[in-house]
């Protein structure tokens, strides 16, 4: 009985399967691949992946980190121009109509495709083009979820803060904020997502030489095809924290919507 | 009907308690939107209307008559084309400034990041109250409103009647002489209905407010009113004022024969 009900709550926990067929997809690509294709160039096994990892421990570590610190700093700086662009653009009406729909044509231009560009403007070498890019990458989904929650308001809400004689920014502050959230978490665990997927591929480009997409670059080009899957195992995970904790921050601040969801 | 169709002429600060103070004045009140353009839309025009303090008083009419204009006009929160409104002896974007009245609407429109106790806190956040205040007052709120086991709970975890209850709540916090209530139960099962209907009579027996209700239920209207004010199709006028003597309701006032002459009347007065 006891042991049923242990069963059973480990079934039911969200974790529980996701884990499960995790560690068994790891299991079939490892033994799979033991099988088939012993020698594994074209696709390395897992173990492989992670002696490598621990062989160029130093480079790759190095390199997450100077990459970790483009994407941690450009997200930190493309999250906060975005939502202070959305508050802006919901405080005056005329400047939402004029901005809004221009954000989202130019947030349909593919911005790391930009990337040559902003490194003949800020240097080849130099990580401000590559930190550029990515602002610019989490700036637009930001704003336009962001600026979407601010005005996707329940209209007998502002009437209710307008029959008690509130003032615009009282409503933007007790209101259009609050309901702005989800909108703006939304936003938030897309671009955790996005800028390290930006931050690398613009490193193709340029930047400085020791970072996580010029050592993918570097290993694939000398056919270590084992590193360079360590190196994108180091920049998964820099992502998967980074979405854990955007996760964990949307927890933090709708404590109401995690109780609803039950 | 008040015994002073001139407001004017009774200065706000003569307080005299034992006189009839008509709450709400409304005189020869219009509103048009968009004046002047093609697309001019006359919702209401030439209401007279003369709301004592302390009565029940209910608009009814077809949907788009400008019900919900007439009370947004007594609210302050749109302004009369023409004519004058009067709330407390001031008008009514005055007596909106001075927070007169507190509002209801067909959606709860709870905020769903606040507990129901900060639901019913938040105009009285607004008005600048001290914490302890608030907290006490919030207390009693949801006694009156028979929910003090759900102060903690966020709005999502309540059922539609229950939510509704907390918005009334939130709407007497501050203990406005004036309750605007625009459609409260129109989302309501019919159960729920009735319950939040001998709830309300017993809330505003309690409070001693003034109360503005719209609806599009006959019964309900005359269940609740002491005045029943029933208004014609676009542009919306009042055609006809029923004063409803059906003294204390009860349940039983339901299967009264009263009740359905003035049923009858009421739905001859809409049909007219």
């Amino acid at each position: 009985m006891n042991r049923f009900v242990f069963l059973r709550a480990q079934l039911t926990s969200p974790w529980f399967l996701p884990v499960v067929f995790g560690l068994a997809g790891l299991l079939v690509w490892e033994l799979g691949l033991l099988v088939i294709n012993p020698d594994g160039f074209v696709l390395p096994r897992p173990t492989e992946i992670l002696a490598e990892l621990q062989a160029n421990w130093d480079d790759i570590y190095q390199a997450s980190r100077n990459t970790g610190f483009i994407i941690v700093s450009s997200l930190a700086g493309g999250v906060v121009l975005g939502v202070l662009a959305a508050l802006i653009v919901t405080r005056f009406r005329s400047a939402n109509e004029m901005i809004t729909p221009l954000a989202v044509a130019v947030n349909a231009i593919p911005i790391v495709a930009l990337a040559p560009i902003f490194n003949n403007w800020l240097g080849l070498t130099s990580p401000r083009s590559n930190q550029a890019v990515v602002v610019l990458l989490v700036f637009f989904p930001v704003f336009i979820n962001t600026a979407r929650g601010l005005t996707n308001v329940d209209p007998n809400q502002i009437e209710l803060m307008n029959s008690l004689a509130s003032k615009p920014w009282t409503i933007i502050r007790r209101v259009r904020i609050p309901s702005a959230l989800p909108f703006f978490f939304t936003a938030l665990k897309l671009v955790s997502s996005l800028c390290v997927v930006g931050a690398i591929v613009v490193e193709y480009f340029g930047g400085r030489q020791d970072s996580l997409g010029s050592k993918i670059t570097t290993y694939a080009g000398f056919t270590q095809y084992d590193a360079a899957w360590a190196t994108v195992l180091a920049g998964s995970l820099i992502g998967i924290v980074l979405y854990a904790l955007a996760s964990l921050a949307e927890r933090l601040a709708m404590p109401w919507a995690a109780r609803a969801g039950n | 009907m008040s015994s002073h169709p001139n407001p004017e002429a009774q200065p706000a600060q003569e307080a005299q308690p034992f006189q009839e103070q008509g709450a709400v004045e409304i005189v020869g009140a219009s509103k048009t939107f968009l004046p002047g353009s093609a697309s001019q839309v006359t919702a209401i025009t030439d209401i007279n209307l003369s709301i004592a303090s302390g009565s029940f008083t209910t608009f009814i009419g077809p949907s788009g008559c400008g019900k919900s204009t007439l009370l947004r006009l007594v609210a302050g929160l749109t302004e009369a084309t023409e004519g004058t409104v009067t709330v407390n002896g001031k008008t009514a974007n005055q007596a909106r400034k001075d927070r007169d009245y507190g509002m209801a609407f067909q959606t709860a429109s709870l905020f769903d990041w606040r507990t129901v106790r900060k639901n019913i806190e938040l105009p009285l956040e607004l008005l600048g109250w001290s914490r302890t205040l608030r907290r006490e007052r919030a207390d009693e709120m949801l006694e009156l409103v028979q929910l003090p086991e759900f102060a903690s709970s966020y709005p999502r975890e309540l059922s539609g009647g229950m939510q509704q209850r907390v918005a009334i709540a939130r709407a007497l916090a501050f203990r406005p002489t004036l309750l605007l209530m625009d459609e409260p139960f129109g989302a309501l099962d019919e159960m729920t209905r009735e319950h939040m209907q001998t709830e309300l009579l017993r809330m505003w027996k309690e409070t001693d407010t003034t109360i503005i209700f719209i609806t599009h239920s006959i019964p309900e209207a005359v269940f609740l009113s002491t005045q029943v004010c029933v208004m014609s199709p676009r542009p919306g006028q009042i055609t006809a004022k029923v004063d409803v003597n059906l003294g204390n309701r009860t349940e039983e006032t339901r299967n009264n024969e009263d009740f359905f002459d003035y049923i009858v009347q009421v739905r001859e007065a809409l049909r007219s």
